[in-house]
């Protein structure tokens, strides 16, 4: 039963048993981890669809592997796979055979993305509006468009049982989405859960971040004095999380622990942040309350940094406003400067990005930040570096004013 | 081991029987489904039949609100749907004394206005209106509704089949259960697109497209008056694998007790072979309304609720079977007259 759940003695520990990330670095823990300590970027301009018109025309765009890791979907299923499905799958697979878990018994599937496969979305509006009589195909893109259907896809690739859930809280879903997971495990709802977000890039979106001018027509610099707006990217992210205990007991290589979470909600704007970043504050506070943790305890900071002049304001005043006397030392620095704003995946990257900065004990930097901005008073990371971290802090906003954080600890 | 127990304190409905419960209560009363409206569908000379969410007979005071002007229809649906529900727990919560979860349900979103941005990039990217894409985001109606009400406590959008709504229901006991709010809203909303009305007609030719919402204000503790406790959501079943529609139904409906002849089924269907045994009156909203999804299941939710405060019924069950993602149930039971949770042992 969903509600009443059973409940445990005392909150459990969350660990992370398994993660797959496909980027436009590239497919795979591997390449990612190479990609975010060296503070490579990924942009070129945009293959997708048609750019020759709008303000900006570039983006951290998927070269997409040909074929699929194996599962156990029908060759007429992997045929209308499109684009978000196989990123889902090509993370999820991965997450899922580190994990080492069967598919036994019910496990909830929870994801997190913005906008599904929108690019069936458009072409269902396209012929519709193009040729009204013919219904060609048009079932099969309505049924593949919505949201929950790459859930679907996901969980008949992998053979799961449970409950699917999708959050959509613009930027922030990928987040709360392993926030979300986390709770259900801790509370007692689950034993493991799969979660994680994705998004693919496609033309409304893109057109949509264009129009609001909050595009840059050049790379992005996160936390850079002349930033002048963010990159999109696409891409997956998947975590497989279960009880600690669970974990030990078949011996599964754990990959980090999530220890808390935190999520608020912005009423400043629909679009905008709240300039003293104090919704981001409410949610960076919620999580370490959760964790039991001081800004002192938290050895690096994975930023939210679109690269938009009011997000990096906004989260700079957030993060100093939190972090007091330590801001002076705190390393800071936003992954979104290799692999551009993967909107509903990013929570879920970004997660899977400091996992890899403390299991490699490194730091991710943005190498292309100039000058940084004078307001931030923390070390904005722009250099490879090694170091000791035991503990990253992750920041997720979004549209709407959804705020999410996530702390994780290295493992042991 | 501890059970948690979450009340229903409210319920509101915007619905194409006008705005209010009593009004989609008085149309499921009258058992005739509701008239059919025409919606233009660009490119045939035949429109496409609707049922409208009428206009208020009084202009709500909420629409002044600068984040409400320019919202999209979903929206307006889902804060008056919410506002109904939450009463005068409204004025609380603007005031900083109650920290409200806020849950918002939909497959479709602000599908309006995302049709309208796409058709004017398409047209011309450079004229695309600024104003109409952060609209098209699904979170945007819980913005505005969080925004309206001064709410910075968590919020999330599920965007899934009708099934969802009970889902969201289960999130909101868990957030009460864990302190993460004090009181949730739980709110399933769509609104009328040709786009949708189009796309409900592939898989359904009999189909009316509706739009509307309606929405639970749940708490903890047990209201004084009139009290409608959750009892109970089952686990969600695929519906869509092996082996299908009714074995996930059937799974569904063996997590609840086998019922009594003055209780009360709000189905997503008639004639479900899940139910087959059920002796207790049946009630299918979407028969009256039309199909609108996961406000067709908050309508479902809100039915049974208002069924058991108005002393209709002693419980109700309300069955879903979603168009894609998965077979669900939940239970609403009138306290005093079931006074645990172990009361429902199938």
């Amino acid at each position: 039963m969903l509600f009443p759940p059973p409940k445990p003695p005392q909150p459990r520990r969350i660990v992370v048993t398994g993660a797959g990330i496909i980027t436009a670095f590239g497919a795979g823990w591997k390449i990612n981890a190479e990609g975010f300590r060296s503070g490579r970027t990924a942009f070129r301009r945009v293959t997708l669809f048609d750019v020759s018109r709008h303000r900006c025309k570039i983006a951290a765009e998927i070269d997409l592997p040909g074929d699929l890791p194996p599962n156990r979907l029908s060759p007429g299923d992997l045929r209308r796979l499109q684009r978000a499905s196989r990123l889902l799958l090509l993370a999820g697979a991965e997450a899922w055979n580190q994990s080492g878990w069967t598919p036994h018994g019910r496990l909830p599937l929870v994801l997190g993305t913005t906008s599904g496969e929108m690019c069936l979305g458009q072409e269902y509006l396209c012929q519709a509006l193009q040729t009204p009589l013919c219904f060609k195909r048009q079932a099969e893109r309505v049924t593949h468009y919505l949201v929950q259907q790459q859930g679907i896809n996901l969980a008949n690739a992998l053979g799961l049982q449970g409950e699917v859930i999708t959050i959509s809280n613009a930027c922030a879903s990928g987040a709360n989405a392993i926030g979300h997971a986390w709770e259900l495990i801790r509370e007692g709802r689950a034993e493991r859960v799969l979660t994680g977000g994705y998004d693919a890039l496609c033309h409304l979106t893109f057109a949509g971040f264009d129009t609001l001018q909050v595009l840059s027509p050049s790379p992005c610099r996160p936390f850079d004095a002349g930033r002048d707006g963010l990159t999109l990217g696409e891409g997956a992210a998947v975590l497989a999380l279960e009880d600690l205990s669970a974990a030990q007991r078949r011996g599964a290589e754990i990959l980090g622990e999530i220890l808390g979470y935190g999520a608020t909600t912005d009423t400043h704007h629909l679009t905008q942040p709240q300039p003293d970043g104090n919704a981001a504050l409410a949610a960076m506070r919620a999580a370490c309350a959760g964790a039991g943790l001081t800004p002192d305890q938290i050895d690096y900071v994975n930023a939210h940094g679109t690269a938009t002049p009011q997000n990096d304001s906004a989260e700079t005043a957030a993060i100093q406003a939190w972090a007091g006397a330590r801001a002076a030392t705190l390393p800071v620095s936003s992954t979104k400067a290799g692999v551009g704003h993967l909107l509903g995946a990013a929570g879920a990257v970004e997660a899977v990005a400091s996992l890899m900065a403390l299991r490699g004990q490194w730091l991710p930097p943005e190498t292309s930040v100039r000058t940084p901005d004078p307001a931030c008073r923390f070390q904005v990371v722009r250099q490879p570096v090694d170091a000791k971290i035991t503990t990253a802090l992750s920041n997720s906003f979004g549209f709407g004013g959804a705020n999410a954080t996530l702390i994780f600890r290295r493992w042991p | 081991m501890a059970v948690s127990r979450v009340f229903v304190h409210g319920q509101g409905a915007v619905s194409p029987a006008g705005w209010g419960v009593p009004a989609l209560w008085a149309s499921l009363e009258n058992k005739r489904p509701l008239q059919v409206q025409s919606l233009v569908r660009p490119g045939w000379d035949k429109p496409l039949p609707v049922r409208l969410v009428p206009p208020p007979a009084v202009r709500p005071a909420f629409l002044a609100h600068p984040r409400l002007r320019r919202a999209s229809p979903m929206t307006h649906f889902a804060v008056g749907a919410a506002l109904e529900a939450l009463g005068q727990d409204a004025d609380l919560i603007r005031s900083g004394g109650l920290r409200l979860g806020i849950l918002t349900c939909t497959l479709t979103g602000g599908i309006s206005y995302s049709r309208r941005f796409y058709e004017e990039t398409l047209q011309n990217p450079a004229t695309a209106s600024p104003m109409i894409f952060p609209e098209t985001v699904f979170n945007s109606s819980a913005s505005h509704l969080a925004a309206f009400l001064g709410s910075s406590t968590i919020n999330y959008t599920l965007v899934g089949d009708a099934g969802t709504f009970l889902q969201g229901l289960a999130v909101a006991a868990g957030w009460l259960d864990n302190g993460l709010a004090e009181a949730c809203v739980v709110i399933g909303a769509e609104e009328p697109d040709w786009t949708a009305a189009d796309a409900l007609r592939l898989f359904d030719s009999r189909a009316v497209h509706a739009s509307g919402a309606g929405a639970l204000y749940l708490k903890s503790r047990c209201p004084s008056h009139a009290p409608v406790e959750l009892a109970a959501v089952t686990d969600s079943f695929a519906a869509t694998r092996t082996p299908g529609r009714n074995e996930a139904a059937r799974k569904m409906r063996a997590q609840l007790p086998v019922g009594a002849p003055d209780e009360l089924l709000c189905a997503s269907e008639r004639h479900s072979p899940a139910w087959n045994d059920w002796t207790g009156k049946v009630l299918t909203p979407v028969e009256i309304l039309g199909e609108a999804f996961a406000a067709a299941s908050a309508w479902q939710c809100v039915a049974a609720c208002d069924a058991i405060q108005h002393s209709r019924c002693a419980a109700a069950n309300v069955s879903i079977t979603g168009a894609s993602l998965q077979a669900i149930a939940a239970r609403f039971v009138n306290p005093h007259l079931f006074k645990t949770p172990e009361d429902l042992s199938p």
